[in-house]
């Protein structure tokens, strides 16, 4: 099994730090998964019962200038690592100023992922700071725990309001009730043959009830054509969530996505779908049981 | 005992003893012919910090009011520090600070005079005390290293702030090399990560080791000293032994030196900071099972390896010679490192002096640490 790579371009460094602090900021344990083309970050719900809560993949060559992987064998091409989330984010903190930033797969005393960075210094020698992430290789029986989760057919797919806003209210939401409802509509306006979407979030308890309503918000389906021919008037869907895990999500994001997309599958599951530049991320929240 | 300072040294003072609180909770202040001495020594007795102001640094000396002798006291460095608590107010609004030791009131006066005719007086309850002095020659230490404050700084970031303890040491190609020291802990399924920092030769002022030596020391101490040197823009100089003697950092000017001393970890293996190589041995330490989880990590180890040997006076029992016979002896080769000094110990040792090796042995019974005593039972779970 063999892993290396390197990034010397800065702005690749800073997206992929950027990825990673968003990672750390979801779960304490995730999961890399690399294959020659691809590395993926995947967080497992093992609270709830286990299920990928978060599957975010990006394309290796975005990246990396040099890259090589060699799995257990030529049928199972992957490496599926399993690591603490801060280290990673924190070895990358120190690159900021780095000439270039190495990955390697090693063994010192206990498997590693060693990221060593080679920092511009005012003098003529350079200087080199080495972290050993200690990681777990997940076998490959477990595997199946670690695939891509199938992307439901959503009854409702629409675009979600500015997230900085949508956090401010869910966290002041959160103080009322854990259990929010996640109502989302499509209206169809013929004349206009647009689609309307609107996002309402609901939170009640025996003493109150608050609805927040994100209206004029788009859908993807607008741009073909034969989306106001056969469609529905009113598409709607509905789920009742746990709000901390919708919270969770938010606080991690520090960068506007480029493309933010909230699927809903009425009683099942929220599915967020977005994509930062050119890394997407997919984070599901269950349904509550 | 009457000092005056007055404009940025006040912030110079108040930054020496955020440095020192760093490290100890009690203040020794002895007024010296030769400057003030700021003192202070961990718990453990495994690390010593001494700030000495010459008589220059300050508007007004006076070590001795009269014909008194010169007075010690010790203070609780919490009392101390919040008089300099807030570096940015002392740098805008205080003009000038009066320290002043009276008999008659058994007090330590810290009088702030601030802008706009406001006076602050501490009036700081002290106890007397015997002179601490750490039994220390950077001169004896074979090794040296030397750098300018920003170096070590820039040096140290990518460790976390939490880190307790770091090794330093010479790796291939005469790099200095700092790593991460991660005890070896009983439940090590969670395994740490490792970092490491090397710097070329060439960012050194001096590089007197050679390549394979090296020490662990704690982390959250040397930055007390840090912190200071890189304010004052200093360099910074670590003397250093075999694993197990005391490293001595010093810094050095025209008004002021300070020396900490840290005790450092003994290897018992020849190899287990060899950081020549990409292993990393972990140290066979002694009292394993008997480990206490605290802060001070050299606490269950061999005390006479660890323990900075202590110089202290027995209290003044009609022994009046004695305060100044205690100055004399190696911690005052502090200002000539470069002198080949002898030995700490006098040829004729005054007859009432003697090293504490162990801990509270000699001081104030009341203020003796607990110490790291050998653990005589278990801790029970739930530990840390």
């Amino acid at each position: 099994m063999k892993f290396r790579a390197k990034i010397v371009d800065a702005a690749c460094l800073n997206h992929f730090t950027r990825v990673s602090n968003m990672i750390a900021k979801l779960a304490k344990i995730c999961t890399l998964r690399i294959s020659p083309e691809k590395l993926n970050f995947i967080l497992c719900d093992r609270l709830a019962g286990g299920g990928v809560s978060t599957w975010c993949e990006l394309e290796q060559e975005n990246f990396f200038s040099e890259f090589q992987m060699e799995g257990i064998s030529a049928e199972n091409n992957v490496i599926y690592l399993e690591l603490t989330s801060e280290n990673l984010s924190r070895a990358l903190k120190t690159a900021q100023n780095a000439r270039t930033l190495k990955f390697k797969l090693t063994n010192k005393h206990f498997p590693c992922l060693t990221v060593s960075v080679e920092l511009l210094s005012m003098s003529s020698s350079s200087r080199i700071v080495t972290h050993d992430i200690p990681l777990n290789v997940i076998p490959r029986k477990l595997w199946k725990d670690f695939q891509q989760p199938s992307v439901p057919e959503a009854e409702v797919s629409i675009y979600l309001p500015v997230l900085k806003t949508l956090k401010s209210v869910v966290e002041k939401m959160k103080n009322i009730s854990n259990h929010l409802t996640v109502f989302a509509i499509l209206i169809l306006q013929v004349i206009e043959a647009n689609l309307n979407g609107e996002l309402n979030l609901k939170i009640e308890t025996d003493l109150v009830c608050v609805t927040t309503h994100f209206k004029d918000l788009g859908n993807p389906s607008l741009a073909s054509d034969d989306a106001s021919r056969d469609r529905d008037p009113a598409e709607m869907a509905e789920v009742h969530v746990d709000i901390r895990k919708l919270l969770q999500f938010l606080v991690g994001q520090q960068v506007n996505p480029t493309r933010a997309l909230c699927n809903i599958v009425s009683g099942r599951v929220v599915h967020l779908d977005l994509l930062y530049e050119d890394v997407s991320l997919q984070y599901f929240i269950p349904a509550l049981a | 005992m009457k000092c005056l300072v007055t404009g940025s040294n006040v912030k110079v003072l108040g930054k020496a003893v955020h440095s020192l609180s760093r490290i100890g909770d009690e203040l020794y202040l002895e007024p010296l012919d030769d400057g003030l001495t700021l003192r202070t020594v961990n718990s453990s007795r495994s690390a010593y910090a001494c700030f000495l102001f010459a008589p220059l640094f300050f508007q007004q000396y006076q070590a001795a009011t009269g014909g008194q002798d010169l007075q010690r006291c010790k203070i609780l460095m919490k009392s101390f520090l919040s008089i300099f608590r807030s570096l940015v107010m002392l740098e805008k609004t205080v003009e000038k600070c009066c320290i002043s030791l009276n008999d008659r009131s058994s007090c330590l006066v810290v009088q702030l005079h601030c802008k706009y005719g406001v006076r602050k007086t501490h009036n700081l309850s002290f106890q007397d005390c015997e002179s601490l002095q750490a039994v220390f020659n950077p001169a004896s230490c074979p090794h040296v290293l030397r750098a300018p404050a920003r170096i070590l700084g820039e040096a140290v970031l990518p460790f976390p702030p939490a880190l307790a303890e770091v090794t330093l040491g010479i790796g291939h190609g005469r790099r200095v090399i700092l790593r991460s020291y991660q005890e070896e802990e009983a439940d090590s399924t969670v395994k740490a990560m490792v970092t490491e920092m090397s710097i070329g030769e060439e960012d050194f002022q001096q590089l007197q080791a050679p390549e394979g030596v090296a020490i662990t020391f704690c982390l959250k101490e040397f930055r007390g000293l840090l912190s200071f040197a890189e304010s004052a823009n200093l360099p910074l100089s670590i003397h250093f032994d075999a694993p197990g003697r005391p490293a001595i950092f010093t810094i050095e000017d025209s008004l002021l030196d300070g020396h900490f001393v840290l005790a450092t970890l003994l290897e018992l293996d020849p190899h287990s900071q060899d950081l020549g190589s990409s292993e990393l041995h972990q140290p066979v330490r002694q009292l394993q099972a008997h480990s206490t989880p605290h802060q001070d990590d050299f606490a269950s180890d061999d005390i006479d390896s660890y323990m900075i040997a202590m110089e202290t006076t027995v209290g003044s029992e009609g022994l009046q010679a004695l305060p100044s016979v205690s100055l004399t002896p190696g911690p005052h080769s502090e200002e000539e490192d470069d002198e080949a000094e002898p030995g700490p110990v006098p040829g004729t040792p005054p007859p009432k002096k003697f090293r504490s090796l162990f801990f509270g042995s000699i001081l104030d019974p009341i203020h003796s640490p607990q110490g790291p005593s050998p653990v005589l039972a278990e801790d029970s779970d739930g530990e840390g």
